[in-house]
């Protein structure tokens, strides 16, 4: 991996370790990760399942605390911060987009996009005017008064890429935005999601199984077993496959 | 958020419509056996509601409420009528006996005998006729659902029984005399929900079966700028009778039927378990709709909402809830009292009913969101990632 000035860092995690359970059932799901997360760039964590990377995604997005190590995220220690502040971290820095979508069902996809500015207090026909802003960007503004059970997979993604973005994040995390999805749906996703997101500056992790997406990473950090074992460019991944 | 909250309580019309159910039902329920409890209870002392006139009763002691009559002797009237501060006192003869129809039954009825010369504790809403007409020989005065109920006349055309009401001019038999209907009046119906006579106090007295003591009750009325409750302790000490305002002796038939019958916890127990259904059904409801929206809790959470906000959002939705069920459930109550209003139905809707039931809404709303709060306060936002 290329080395990276100080001030395009995004995440930068040292020696993270975490382990779910007690006694004999203790399972360690990290075992003293070390990464470094570039600004403007889409990192992909892959690896196969239970390999931690959902864990490491779910710490450096601070909604798990890990145990062990350090994790500084736009030079926030973690670790260090209440649940209160974490909580207030979360809605101004982070963006999510998850594998099941995790839109609510009963609001309409403005509602759904608009929530992240709501939650941030700002008022409602500010944060409806941002939202149908984002969903022009990501074609769906004719739908803003659609359920997402109206929607196809494909444009719910949208949706919730559009949620992720609408509050300026600085870190948006993906888990898995592409396998509930068809794979030319699936490259669509991705192309809109590094067009919109890299455009802001955002750093971009996304967590998948999916192969044919790699080419859309920027870097890609293999896991096994808790650990990160190579973080390479898509072509010399390649290369050593 | 808030909207934002309804929407998503709202937007599940199935889970929504069934937690309204439970919640309005159970409010419904508990109305309707409050209101109709209350209704139970005002007919124990509508009597003394009816007689409006005079402020104070006088009995015997041992009296304990309306229809627990211990007759005194007559010269009582006069002793109570000597006591400094009393404008004026007059008898009241209550009995019940017993009046022949036509067709032959009999039937138990209240007979109520007024002062001769004031008539006064009379009814005060007169349908047909008037109170005077009670001067005429051998009057009486009936009341209309006595009149049109159980002392009408039942006879059978083309195979049909038809009910002809009793009506002025028509005359009955009480205990053996006869009595001529000279008027209809309307009364407060009674708790054991007899026809109500009025005549005579002397009249009443001869149509009673004899007796040593006749008089039931002495009605008076202190003079301007008597204190009443100094004027009641007077006739105490003086006559030894139990003097009481009007007030005080509703109060007291009310407390006889409160603490010597089981009315109280046969309605209590059907309060309690109407309490019971509307917190499960409403309860059950409400956690499985908030556990299948813990995911999205979950994400709330992750994109930085935080516990006092989600605590806000759940408390709106219970909060709505609440409210409507409120208000459907008081306002179905009050529907059907309305529908059943001139039916021997007791149904008495108190503003105090209304408090009662905001607080037993509001308690089974707090009960079933707390359970839910706790999810919601304790839910780890790390879910969002398991599929």
């Amino acid at each position: 991996m290329e080395k990276i000035e100080n001030n395009r860092i995004a995440v930068s995690c040292s020696g993270v370790t975490k382990t779910y359970g007690k006694g004999e059932t203790a399972v360690q799901a990290l075992r003293g990760i070390d990464l470094v997360v570039p600004r403007g760039k889409l990192t992909m964590l892959v690896g196969p399942s239970g390999c931690g990377k959902t864990t490491l995604i779910s710490v450096i997005a601070g909604i798990l605390y890990h145990d062990q190590g350090q994790c500084i995220v736009f030079d926030e220690n973690l670790k260090g911060l209440s649940e209160e502040d974490r909580t207030d971290f979360r809605a101004y820095n982070i963006g999510f987009v998850f594998q099941a979508f995790n839109l609510l069902p009963t609001l309409d996809i403005k509602e759904n996009v608009a929530i992240p500015l709501l939650i941030r207090g700002i008022c409602r026909k500010a944060a409806f005017e941002t939202a149908a802003v984002i969903l022009e960007q990501v074609g769906l503004k004719e739908r803003m008064h659609s359920l997402p059970a109206q929607l196809s997979g494909g444009q719910q993604q949208r949706v919730a890429i559009a949620r992720s973005l609408v509050h300026n994040p600085r870190l948006i995390v993906c888990d898995e935005p592409t396998s509930s999805l068809d794979h030319e749906t699936g490259q669509k996703i991705m192309v809109l999601l590094r067009q919109v997101a890299l455009s802001q500056d955002c750093a971009l992790i996304v967590v998948t199984h999916d192969a044919r997406i790699f080419g859309f990473a920027d870097y890609i950090a293999q896991m096994d077993d808790g650990h990160i074992i190579s973080v390479d460019s898509p072509d010399k991944m390649k290369e050593k496959v | 958020m808030n909207r934002i909250a309804i929407k998503m309580l709202t937007g599940d019309r199935a889970k929504y419509f069934g937690i309204l159910v439970g919640l309005t039902f159970s409010s419904l329920l508990i109305t309707m056996q409050i209101s109709v409890f209350a209704g139970i209870m005002s007919r124990t002392f509508g009597f003394i509601t009816d007689i409006g006139l005079p402020q104070i009763w006088v009995m015997d002691p041992k009296v304990q409420f309306i229809d627990d009559v211990k007759p005194m002797q007559d010269t009582e009237l006069y002793r109570v009528r000597s006591v400094g501060g009393v404008a004026w006192a007059e008898p009241l003869y209550k009995g019940i006996l017993k009046v022949r129809l036509q067709n032959g039954n009999f039937q138990s009825c209240n007979v109520l005998g007024l002062d001769d010369t004031t008539l006064i504790g009379g009814p005060s809403r007169m349908i047909e006729g008037n109170l005077s007409s009670l001067r005429r020989a051998d009057a009486v005065i009936v009341d209309e659902v006595g009149a049109k109920g159980k002392l009408a006349h039942t006879m059978t055309v083309n195979g049909q029984n038809v009910s002809i009401p009793l009506k002025i001019g028509d005359s009955i038999e009480i205990n053996d005399h006869r009595a001529i209907v000279v008027g209809i009046c309307k009364v407060s119906r009674t708790f054991q929900s007899q026809p109500v006579i009025y005549t005579t106090y002397s009249r009443a007295t001869t149509f009673a079966p004899r007796e040593r003591k006749l008089l039931s009750f002495i009605l008076a009325t202190p003079k301007p700028g008597e204190n009443l409750n100094e004027v009641c302790q007077r006739i105490t000490r003086v006559t030894g009778l139990l003097a009481v305002s009007s007030y005080g002796f509703k109060y007291r038939t009310l407390m006889y039927f409160l603490t010597s019958t089981g009315l109280p916890i046969n309605f209590g127990i059907a309060v309690f378990f109407s309490f019971m259904v509307g917190t499960i059904i409403s309860g059950m409801t409400f956690y499985n709709f908030t556990m299948e929206n813990m995911r999205y809790f979950g994400t709330l959470k992750a994109m930085g909402a935080k516990n006092r906000l989600l605590l806000r959002m759940i408390a709106i939705e219970a909060l709505l809830v609440g409210l409507i069920s409120y208000c459907m459930g008081v306002g179905g109550a009050a529907f059907v009292g309305f529908i059943f209003r001139n039916t021997e139905m007791a149904f008495l809707l108190l503003p105090h009913t209304l408090i009662v039931i905001a607080v037993v809404v509001t308690s089974i709303c707090i009960l079933t969101s707390s359970l839910c709060i706790y999810q919601v306060m304790k839910l780890e936002p790390a879910i969002v990632f398991k599929t």
